[in-house]
């Protein structure tokens, strides 16, 4: 028996099963548990990307479950888009787990950390299985899943603000994850499957149905809930400016790109492109919408004297690029569509994980108080520029990638306004993180307690006095995973090739070819 | 029409609990009242998909010689499923409430925001203040 034909179910069952464990090993003692998450994200993330490896020369894998023939059996279907997702995933999980120890010894209660893991190896296994499964009951079962272990770990902080923060997601989540389940309701009811592949076989002839129609608004909404799509992204800010950095970090950086490829998964994989053209104006109207996620994001992001709080709007702005490359439909922006969810996962991450350092350092989240931060802290804050940066789309970051294969594919699609709003944004953007940037290395200190001449000498590295008392950067448990994440901002900026060419294979299946 | 309303009342019933849930979700200041909102509407797609697994005339899907026609099993294994989300999510959501209340000494949403709105404006002053200095 050869165990690698048993990774999909494995990279599901082991985070799973080791939720329990850590929980469980928290009781002897509470060190155990960081030391398992760790090494159960990097077993994961190894597995998916033996299984993209698999999935990149031989093509669809499909696992069935306890060897139940799809379409009666759950079957977990990988193809080079979730296989993708998959590697992103695993590594920002792996990524964020080793940053945690410190931040979370800091932010939650020393004997919440076990149950605190464990939630946090549930959001994973959610996050994995919503990516991998095949089956459309099962994606709902592992939506609920990371919902449920979302609404836990926003509320496990010391902050009281984060309980209410919880609760609004809680009564939204729920109510987007119910729409998702009469969604599946309908589509069983006139099609008797809950296969994904199968229902593509069996739903053409019923597009015109009324049933089907309505199934399909009641996905669309659902999955825009979930992933934060402009209306409907109110209780998004505040559960990531309230939760403990770490979860704000993995819930940036994967929990709404989740709820995009589940997205993706309905409208091309579920239906047919055919069906989101020509039947229902849905491309239209999404197109729509995240034009005015794109520019309000960053609108409201300008407003922002919060950090994190910045950073939650400007997230709501890249999620409407995501959307945005999935409504034009054709192979370049739907690549950039792709493309981006790993590109803001690795950009967001790196800016949310630096929010943490300076929270753990300092204790400050407001931006006013990031003044003459590029002196205390230079490694964060050169991670910061680098994440800001791409966050702009400045070449050779992994920002610029996806601008440029959204506006070539907008421009194919021959639909030029769209160009201008990809601009405004990014000058929007600009603005709104020069504001900070500028803080950072221009401005003196607020509390200045060395005279400028001691902060000029910290920069000087030939300087013969100890490196000043200025500078005193986050410990390197938190530092390293920052700037390997800022570090992969600019590799694939550069480097870009590797997941493109993944992603334009993935944005070809999902429009029909091979 | 008649048809309509009377052949399909199951339909019926649980367009109006859903409703009846919606409306306590959004418009209900209470946050337990939300709750029992939350549980309706997910009570309300329960019955929605057991009356979808019913075939006239069919039995219990239980092996059994006199039985000809099934009553579809499926809606209704899925559904336990469900009902375990639905308790799962009720579970978290009273556990959130009381942790609200020992922190706000409250359950109005109104009177949460007021208190936030409040501890916002004193963390403004509190700032100002200090820059002044």
């Amino acid at each position: 028996m050869n165990i690698a034909e048993h990774f999909p179910a494995l990279v599901i069952v082991i985070p799973l099963l080791f939720a329990l464990i850590t929980w469980l090993a928290g009781l002897i003692n509470r060190a155990f548990c960081w030391v398992i998450a760790l090494t159960i994200t990097f077993l994961c993330f190894l597995m998916s990307f033996s299984i993209l490896n698999t999935v990149m020369h031989t093509g669809r894998i499909s696992y069935h479950m306890g060897a139940w023939e799809p379409p009666w059996g759950i079957e977990y279907a990988i193809d080079y888009l979730n296989g993708f997702v998959l590697v992103v995933v695993s590594f920002i999980a792996f990524i964020v787990t080793l940053y945690s120890r410190k931040s979370v010894g800091l932010e939650i209660d020393e004997e919440k950390s076990p149950a605190f893991y464990s939630l946090y190896m549930l959001l994973f296994t959610g996050l994995m299985g919503m990516t991998i499964t095949g089956d459309i009951f099962n994606l709902y079962v592992f939506i609920e899943i990371t919902s449920l272990s979302g609404y836990a770990l926003i509320a496990i902080g010391r902050r009281r603000n984060s309980l209410m923060a919880s609760f609004n997601y809680l009564i939204l989540g729920t109510i987007a994850a119910t729409f998702i389940l009469i969604g599946i309701g309908y589509l069983y009811m006139v099609t008797g499957s809950l296969n994904m592949a199968d229902l593509r076989e069996k739903l053409p002839p019923l597009y015109h149905s009324r049933v089907v129609l309505t199934a399909f608004g009641f996905f669309t909404v659902g999955l825009s809930l979930k992933l934060a799509l402009f209306p409907l992204h109110i209780w998004l800010p505040n559960a990531y400016t309230y939760a403990p950095s770490v979860v704000s970090a993995i819930m940036a950086a994967t929990s709404t790109k989740v709820g995009a490829y589940a997205m993706l998964r309905i409208l091309f994989t579920v239906f047919k492109v055919e069906f989101d053209l020509n039947v229902v104006p849905v491309t239209k109207i999404l197109l729509v919408l995240s034009c005015i996620a794109i520019i309000a994001g960053s609108i409201l992001a300008i407003s922002q004297t919060n950090i994190k709080r910045m950073l939650a709007y400007s997230s709501v702005g890249q999620i409407g690029y995501i959307v945005l490359g999935t409504t034009m439909a054709n192979q370049t922006a739907m690549t950039g569509s792709i493309i981006h969810i790993l590109n803001h996962a690795l950009m967001k991450g790196t800016l949310f994980l630096v929010a943490g350092c300076v929270v753990y350092k300092t204790g400050i989240e407001d931006i006013s108080g990031l003044k003459g931060m590029g002196q205390k802290m230079p490694f964060s804050m050169a991670a910061f520029t680098v994440g800001a940066l791409s966050m702009v789309g400045v070449p050779l970051t992994v920002g610029f990638i996806s601008k440029w294969y959204l506006a070539t594919g907008a421009l194919k699609a021959g639909m030029w306004f769209i160009l201008p709003i990809i601009l405004i944004s990014s000058l929007l953007s600009a603005i709104y993180f020069w504001r900070i940037i500028e803080g950072i290395y221009f401005a003196p200190a607020v509390s200045s307690q060395h005279s400028e001449v001691s902060t000029y000498r910290s920069l000087d590295h030939h300087n013969p006095h100890p490196v000043s008392r200025s500078r005193d950067d986050a410990p390197p448990g938190m530092l390293i995973p920052t700037l390997i994440l800022a570090g992969l901002c600019i590799f694939f900026g550069i480097a870009a090739y590797i997941p493109v060419s993944v992603a334009e294979k993935a944005a070809n299946m999902l429009l029909g070819g091979t | 029409m008649i048809e309509i309303i009377i052949g399909k009342y199951n339909y019926w019933i649980y367009i109006t609990l859903m409703m009846i849930g919606f409306y306590a979700m959004i418009a209900k200041g209470n946050l337990i009242k939300k709750i029992i909102g939350m549980n309706i509407f997910q009570t309300a797609v329960i019955l929605f998909y057991i009356s979808t697994g019913k075939v006239w005339g069919g039995t219990a899907p239980i092996l059994w010689d006199k039985a000809v026609i099934y009553d579809n099993p499926i809606p209704h294994v899925l559904m336990l499923t469900a009902i375990v989300v639905s308790v799962g999510t009720t579970a978290v959501a009273i556990a959130i409430v009381i942790r609200i209340y020992k922190e706000y000494g409250t359950m109005e949403e109104d009177a949460i925001l007021e208190i936030e709105r409040k501890q916002a404006e004193e963390l403004r002053k509190g700032n100002t203040g200090q820059r002044e200095i």
